[in-house]
């Protein structure tokens, strides 16, 4: 029988266990319970029931137009229609996710009661055309993008649980198979949506996702994916998961089903979007039908990739908003030396510095989705919009911190929450398409 | 939402993109070595500019055309104007080089104040006049409310005294916009602007200075002793109007401010394209590798390129709202901040990465590392911007926020 990963975690286990060095370095208790908790913990069945993905058949792919080219003239103002969804999503972050965030952060747990308010939203139905259940007529990056940063505004692990579903019905449908389309969209636009996520990392340092250590194997006319993600989103709630591996033609995406024999999902927590549950997913052996590979011809990674650039830079650039936001009155009202901090350069410059640094990042975005939204080529736009949220995002994350000096160090404060989620938009590519 | 420059604007991007390459590069060093040495073909260049900017409705790329008045109305109710072209234009001519667009005839910092606060008499009577700037004394620099320079009403005329240092093009100008105090126990609200012409009486350039850069620019210190000036070159009120004084010359700011960081993005632009050049057999980008995997020498253009690009679109910005009539105070300090610090950061950083090479004057890069210092500088430094937008972001006067 083929070695698990459970079977591998024991393995190790049991020769660490036979070692001498172990006694002489102290280290068998210590292991002993570690092994329990990993054990407890390693890598397990998901316990979601399976949902029968089913539709009706379609013909050709529904693909959503681009709005285009809108105006010739260079033009930072939104559509009424945009004003409007980040309206009604800047309520639901202020007023639900602000307030869940610490306790969601603590129990590393979307709250479904959360998932229920977000759908109602109704922002899956914006992303699935008409002839699949869904009420988009077209596809706007930018309002996305838009979508994306007032949620993270909100907070940036629970905004990427929101997130990850709709994410995976934009990338159906900007990729799909007419097959893939049918199979599984309906199902976004009914009662109870699926959970499901995407999953790009892996737990290597310098991870490359153009370089990808899970490998796509044909056999026959299926697909035999192997390897470890790392980080995923609710990856062990999903029924569906989006999954980035190596074939012999370069990196492609599957679409694989929970419950597929050979999957199992491991406790992948890290230092921030502890909301968002984040997992480490393993395949072993998972077979998948030739039709779960992602899109057809059309389909470009690179461009799937570049799409997650554009929902990470704007989730950097809502929380980035929350930190600005926050020490402002901090330091107007904190006192020291007589005075309010706030009438100290020292204080005041890095104030201005994040408010500086914050609306480059935000422009870089923009100009990356509403290039996306043209039918320009974005790739350039959207790396840099990454590059410049990763970097001056984590700045101004723990500038949030350091201007409320030891009191943004406890958890009374939520600066200490956004350093901890700031750090992942160098790192992340899971969860994300925009 | 669109941040693309707009067609309408691509063929004085790429007029302004000719001069760089086949005007200004071409006696860039001739001119940093020859200082103070007026770049005699710089005559021909300011007729045909000239003659550009007269054909051209929409502004075209000279300092005279940043002003609020500038901007055409556009389908939508969105504007693309004046502000937004010479910007565009600017960053090219920067490309290109950075001191002998401050010497480029006609197109002085002056211009741009004339431009934006002037009357339409005085702009009639100062049509094809070269004007330079006069604001920071020995005593005077970024607090420009302190200055000591006095200006006496006598009749018709003001009586001008004090010292001015620092006056690009000051040598070379027709006339120079001065900033002098009506009464320097009022404070800000009596400063006001007088445009002196070379020869009048009292008014002499009494020395030129020897700098880090831009050398081909002409920074002169210009001594006026009882100089009388007709009233009627006052810019702006004559009354002294302490609820709105200052603001009227420090208005001038707005609509200048992008351009320096403009030039800022321009001379950055060209030493991080020269660096990719001389990198490209050894560091291939692919806009795709993290930054964390690929070499260090990668990760470095790709960090100045994203600053790069965060600068622009900053300075775009400013320039659309000043455009659009909105108050743009807080962005054009952001623009200047942001744009004057990564262009020295990238400009001495590709000196870095082309290593001796960057270092020697066969390559243009150490040149515009020493060019892009000034423009952290002038037009207020990097200090001055951050107290500006800090003030702003944090509600806080110039008095509690000092």
């Amino acid at each position: 029988m083929a070695r698990d990963a459970q079977g591998y975690a024991l393995h190790l286990l049991n020769r660490f266990a036979g070692s001498d060095w172990a006694d002489k370095l102290g280290l068998r208790k210590p292991m002993e319970k570690s092994a329990y908790t990993l054990t407890k913990t390693g890598f397990r069945l998901a316990a979601t029931a399976a949902r029968k993905f089913s539709g009706p058949k379609i013909d050709k792919p529904a693909r959503l137009a681009l709005p285009g080219h809108t105006t010739d003239l260079f033009d930072l103002n939104i559509t009424e229609e945009q004003q409007m969804i980040r309206d009604s999503v800047r309520a639901f972050a202020q007023d639900a996710l602000r307030p869940a965030a610490h306790d969601a952060d603590e129990q590393l747990r979307l709250d479904d009661a959360l998932v229920a308010q977000a759908n109602e939203l109704g922002l899956v139905s914006f992303c699935v055309p008409e002839a699949l259940g869904g009420a988009a007529t077209e596809r706007s990056p930018v309002t996305n993008l838009l979508i994306a940063e007032d949620l993270g505004n909100g907070d940036m692990g629970l905004a990427l649980g929101i997130l990850a579903p709709l994410s995976v019905a934009n990338a159906l449908t900007h990729w799909g198979s007419a097959t893939q389309q049918s199979d599984y969209l309906p199902a976004f636009c009914a009662d109870k949506p699926p959970v499901a996520t995407i999953a790009v990392n892996e737990p290597v340092p310098l991870f490359n996702p153009h370089v990808l250590a899970t490998t796509a194997t044909q056999r026959g006319s299926d697909w035999v994916l192997n390897g470890v993600k790392a980080g995923v989103p609710l990856a062990n709630r999903a029924e569906l998961l989006l999954v980035a591996a190596q074939t012999s033609q370069g990196p492609a995406v599957f679409i694989v089903e929970n419950g597929a024999q050979g999957l199992s999902f491991a406790d992948g927590r890290g230092m921030g979007l502890r909301a968002a549950g984040l997992c480490d997913v393993q395949f072993d052996n998972v077979v998948v039908p030739a039709h779960a590979k992602l899109g057809t011809d059309e389909f470009d990674y690179g461009t799937f990739i570049d799409f997650g650039h554009l929902g990470w830079a704007a989730l950097a650039a809502g929380t980035a908003q929350s930190v600005l936001d926050y020490v402002i009155p901090y330091v107007n009202e904190r006192e020291a030396f007589g005075e309010p901090i706030s009438h100290r350069q020292a204080v005041a410059f890095m104030v201005a510095n994040i408010g500086i640094e914050l609306e480059g990042m935000r422009l870089v975005a923009a100009r990356a989705a509403s290039r996306a939204e043209q039918g320009l080529a974005f790739r350039r736009e959207a790396f840099l919009a990454r590059t410049v949220a990763a970097r001056r995002g984590m700045e101004i994350g723990t500038n949030g911190v350091q201007l409320l000096g030891g009191h943004g160090f406890t958890k009374e404060h939520p600066v200490e929450r956004w350093y901890r989620d700031l750090r992942a938009v160098g790192i992340q590519y899971n969860g994300l398409h925009l | 939402m669109n941040l693309e420059t707009p067609k309408k604007f691509r063929a004085l991007v790429n007029q302004a993109h000719q001069v760089a390459h086949n005007v200004f590069r071409p006696i860039s060093r001739k001119y940093d070595r020859a200082e103070h040495a007026y770049p005699k073909e710089l005559d021909m260049l300011a007729s045909v500019l000239d003659g550009f900017n007269d054909g051209n409705p929409e502004g075209g790329a000279g300092a005279s055309a940043a002003s609020k008045s500038g901007a055409r109305k556009d389908d939508g109710g969105v504007k693309n104007g004046a502000n937004m072209s010479t910007l565009l234009g600017t960053i090219e001519l920067c490309y290109g080089d950075t001191g002998l667009l401050l010497s480029m005839p006609r197109q002085g910092l002056g211009n741009a104040a004339i431009a934006a606060v002037a009357s339409p008499e005085q702009k009639e009577r100062l049509k094809g006049k070269w004007a330079s700037m006069a604001i920071t004394e020995p005593g005077t620099g970024s607090d420009s409310a302190n200055i000591r320079t006095t200006a006496r009403k006598d009749g018709d005329y003001y009586v001008l005294n004090g010292e001015k240092i620092y006056v690009t093009s000051g040598e070379r100008s027709d006339c120079v916009v001065v900033w002098a105090t009506l009464d320097r126990n009022i404070g800000r609200a009596a400063i006001k602007s007088f445009v002196v012409e070379k020869g009048t009486p009292g008014m002499e350039v009494v020395r030129l200075e020897h700098k880090l850069g831009i050398k081909a620019s002409d920074t002169a210190a210009i001594l006026f002793t009882d100089c009388r000036v007709h009233k009627s070159n006052l810019l702006g009120s004559e009354e002294i109007n302490v609820e709105k004084g200052f603001a009227g010359v420090m208005e001038t700011f707005d609509n200048t401010r992008p351009l320096v960081a403009g030039m800022a993005l321009g001379v950055a632009k060209a030493a991080l394209e020269r660096t990719r050049e001389l990198l490209s057999s050894s560091t291939p980008l692919d806009y795709a590798t993290p930054v964390t995997a690929g070499s260090a020498a990668a990760a470095e253009l790709y960090q100045m390129e994203a600053d790069w690009e965060a600068a622009y679109l900053l300075t775009l910005k400013a320039a659309w709202m000043a455009d659009n009539k909105q108050p743009n105070s807080k962005e054009a300090s952001m623009a200047k901040a942001k744009a004057g610090r990564i262009s020295n950061d990238i400009t001495l950083k590709c000196v870095e990465l082309c290593a001796a090479l960057g270092y020697g004057e066969q390559e243009l890069l150490e040149k515009w590392s020493r060019d892009s210092k000034i423009l952290d500088i002038f037009e207020g430094t990097q200090q001055i911007q951050q107290l500006i937008v800090a003030r702003r972001l944090l509600g806080k006067s110039s008095a509690e926020l000092k």
